[in-house]
């Protein structure tokens, strides 16, 4: 039997749905240059004031600041997209002998994870602030 | 005085195509009218030659699926006024090779569907036992059930697209639907599907198969509560004695 195929080149422009879904894989190229700008602050604070003062003004430069910028949103996206795709991955949660509706599961994931950050930044925060007195 | 629509179909005749074109009919339509009703509209009064599959009308028997503006979609359910005034493209269901216009050849899906063992495999021989099933037990996998093999999950997922090896979402869907049964005690030799490299692991999480699907299953879930099985498949065997997982 003849049959056609079509190319799948492109394949990922036909539809929104497949963008939004490329944006989340990209993310992650984005996340792990900000993991190893981290992992780099680290090396340099082993090698003593000098060089972590250096890799701070490193930081401040404007186009350092308009990366975080970026991986900050693409962060929370993938968190995002993480989260809303975490009932699928796990088995059926029953609480009760009633199962757990998957939003509940999605906005406590996502719940857990702002109560997290905030307490993180709080404490960053507060160190930073008692560290400087 | 009746509405009309354009509708553009992919056609493509394998015996003097060497590659599809497009072809535009002009509908009079009225409100209660499907797309599948536009498409019998063409074939009945404009060209006897448009070629689809189409059977029950009813989002039952799944041969209508088509591509729909570049959605995936029964045209059975989805209705002309819904789609005016624009012109609505029609085309074969992606990621399968055109037989003829808008009709796609099955045979792969076909094949993946028999070698996952689409039926219950009692631990003892029929008519010894009674099963019973709690609730519970039947809502672990009873939205799996309700798969009508539409293919719809097929044309929404790239990764099948791009692998046509990639078992993909209906057929492992429907694997676990048998796996995830009280009843079933065939898990054993459909886990060989499961952990192969073109089972649950060619699936990156689209998750588009789930949004499609006309009958509410969830094909990502179930393909990604399978990589959980398969791990402890994978790890489970260096502890359980003779390397057996049950």
């Amino acid at each position: 039997m003849k049959t056609y195929v079509r190319p799948m080149a492109g394949w990922w422009r036909r539809n929104p749905f497949y963008l939004w879904y490329m944006l989340r894989e990209a993310s992650c190229v984005f996340i792990t240059a900000y993991a190893l700008i981290l992992l780099a602050g680290l090396a340099r604070l082993v090698q003593g004031e000098a060089a972590f003062e250096a890799w701070l003004e490193i930081l401040s430069r404007p186009w350092s600041i308009g990366f975080h910028a970026v991986a900050l949103v693409l962060v929370l996206y993938h968190a995002w997209t993480w989260f809303k795709v975490m009932p699928k991955t796990l088995p059926l949660v029953r609480l009760g002998g009633k199962r757990v509706p998957d939003v509940l599961i999605v906005s406590s994931g996502i719940a857990a994870s702002a109560v997290l950050s905030v307490i993180l930044f709080a404490a960053a925060w507060w160190f930073s602030l008692s560290s400087a007195q | 005085m009746k509405k009309t629509i354009q509708i553009e179909c992919l056609r493509y005749h394998p015996e003097t195509d060497a590659a599809p074109r497009y072809q535009t009919y002009e509908v009079p339509f009225t409100d209660d009218m499907s797309l599948l009703q536009g498409l019998q509209y063409i074939k009945d009064r404009l060209d006897g030659s448009l070629t689809f599959r189409w059977s029950c009308r009813m989002a039952i028997c799944g041969s209508c699926g088509s591509m729909v503006n570049g959605v995936p979609k029964l045209s059975c359910e989805t209705f002309l006024r819904d789609l005016h005034p624009g012109k609505v493209r029609v085309e074969p269901l992606a990621h399968f090779p055109i037989v003829r216009d808008l009709a796609i050849d099955q045979t792969d899906f076909l094949k993946k569907l028999e070698s996952i063992k689409p039926y219950l495999i009692p631990k003892t021989a029929p008519g010894k036992d009674t099963f019973l099933q709690t609730p519970e037990q039947m809502e672990d996998y009873y939205q799996y059930s309700q798969c009508i093999n539409c293919l719809l999950c097929y044309a929404a997922c790239p990764q099948y697209g791009l692998n046509g090896n990639f078992t993909g979402p209906a057929a492992l869907a429907l694997l676990h639907r048998y796996n995830a049964d009280s009843r079933d005690a065939g898990k054993a030799q459909r886990m060989e599907i499961v952990n192969a490299e073109d089972g649950v692991w060619s699936c990156t999480l689209v998750s588009y198969c789930s949004e499609v699907c006309p009958k509410g299953v969830d094909p990502a879930r179930a393909v990604n509560q399978n990589k959980i099985e398969s791990t402890k498949d994978y790890f489970l065997r260096f502890l359980m004695p003779k390397g057996k997982v049950e």
